[in-house]
């Protein structure tokens, strides 16, 4: 595999195609999750892992599969690499298994990870394959890091809250106390505050490739405005 | 053209079935090497919370496993059999911690645990879960505020029946402007199970050995 053709994986995954804010697929983890940093993070590394471990499963079989039946054989193999995660974590994670808890098995009804299988998996080899689920995963836990960043800042003037579930009780004094006093701003940690952070941080990417675009071709074109699922006219 | 219509349905029939038994043997596997550790897990925050509500050196027994099956009482608000533990100190019921539910929260349920002393006192209320509103009624957790620490002490010989409620509606329990309904409903729901407790004493604080109520 060449080094070019990595970097083109990570590129699309990471910014040009990413499932957050330019796919945006799977949207319902992301809005719910994304409360604080830690949950967001956590719930995109599993998924992360998932896309990966089913991305990298399906690759190799790709040619074996019978065409009629590919999808519900996706799901299988997909429900069972989910099911696999979620009673990981609860054996080694437990105290984050019970703040993600129903979102751990919704892994399975994202329909991100069967897109990547559909799209990539059944037509690329492995190597590709299984990195084209860690790119997209790593994208969709960037969005969610940052999303939940915006979030927990607005709503609860902390940042890292609720690490030590995820890594002990060692990890309680590494929150972030930025605002000191803070009396909260509900309108960010209930689900509005997702849908307006979303779309903030969709504006942001769409006025960067426009900039990017402006500077690239110096007469104007207007440039179509990426979103939905259509893997969007890409610039710059 | 039948046979061969017939033979690749089988075929990819048997290929599917293929792919379900690998999927049963990995998820067979995974759980096998799992179970000990979830079930250990689910125990330790089991009696991590209980450890909570109960004063230190009230049992010298593995409470965990002194179990007693309670059914559905409207007094608990519990739809569903529900597990008491009880702490014994030399064999002598000391406390039993009860689940019990207050079903009228602004956002539905909020499910608590309660440990009361042999004599009828509170030891401590926790909020298991709950769906209030953040930053308004999620007060009752003790993560946001000790709230919920006004019932430790409390009992129904000190606190009349109308003291049980919060000030607003005449009672002697505290709340917090703009959220009076979620610690209505928990005030409510800890005064009922503390009724639960006194018309069912004999069983909860039976010795051991008995046969479960």
């Amino acid at each position: 595999m060449k080094i070019q053709e990595i970097r083109e994986i990570f590129h699309n995954g990471l910014w040009k195609q990413n499932t957050g804010i330019v796919q945006l697929l799977g949207m319902c983890p992301l809005l719910a999750v994304s409360s604080t940093v830690v949950n967001g993070v956590s719930l995109g590394l599993a998924t992360a892992l998932v896309m990966a471990l089913s991305n990298a499963s399906v690759a190799p079989i790709r040619n074996v599969i019978p065409n009629e039946v590919r999808i519900p054989v996706y799901v299988l193999i997909i429900a069972v690499l989910v099911t696999v995660v979620q009673l990981s974590m609860n054996a080694y994670v437990h105290r984050l298994y019970l703040v993600l808890g129903i979102f751990i098995p919704l892994i399975v009804t994202n329909c991100i990870v069967l897109a990547r299988v559909e799209s990539f998996a059944s037509k690329n080899p492995p190597l590709a394959a299984a990195l084209d689920g860690l790119a997209m995963g790593l994208g969709l836990t960037a969005v969610l890091a940052v999303l939940g960043g915006m979030r927990e800042l607005l709503g609860k003037g902390t940042l890292f809250s609720g690490l030590d579930l995820a890594l002990g009780d060692s990890a309680k004094g590494w929150v972030l106390h930025v605002i000191p006093d803070y009396h909260g701003f509900l309108l960010a940690v209930l689900p509005p505050g997702a849908f307006i952070g979303l779309g903030l941080l969709i504006a942001g990417k769409n006025w960067l490739n426009l900039r990017a675009a402006r500077r690239a071709s110096k007469p104007i074109a207007i440039m179509p405005v990426e979103g939905g699922c259509s893997p969007a006219a890409h610039h710059g | 053209m039948k046979r061969t219509l017939a033979k690749a349905s089988l075929q990819t029939a048997l290929n599917l079935l293929f792919f379900t038994v690998i999927g049963t043997t990995v998820l067979a596997f995974t759980y096998s090497q799992t179970r000990t550790t979830i079930a250990h897990s689910e125990e330790q925050e089991r009696l991590a919370l209980i450890a909570q509500i109960l004063p230190p050196g009230i049992a010298d027994n593995d409470l965990i496993h002194d179990t007693l099956q309670i059914r559905p009482d409207p007094l608990l608000g519990t739809t569903d059999d529900t597990t008491a533990y009880r702490a014994r100190l030399n064999g002598e019921v000391t406390a039993v911690v009860l689940q019990a539910v207050a079903p009228d929260g602004y956002a539905g349920r909020i499910d608590l645990i309660l440990a009361i002393r042999s004599n009828g006192q509170i030891s401590g209320v926790r909020v298991v879960s709950h769906h209030e509103t953040p930053g308004l009624g999620d007060y009752i957790e003790l993560a946001k505020s000790p709230w919920i620490k006004g019932f430790d002490g409390k009992s129904r010989q000190d606190y009349t029946d109308a003291d049980w409620k919060v000030k607003k509606d005449g009672g002697k329990f505290d709340f917090m402007a703009g959220a009076t309904i979620t610690p209505r409903a928990v005030v409510k729901a800890v005064h009922k199970a503390l009724q639960y407790f006194a018309q069912n004493r004999a069983t909860l604080l039976a010795p051991a050995g008995t046969p479960r109520g």
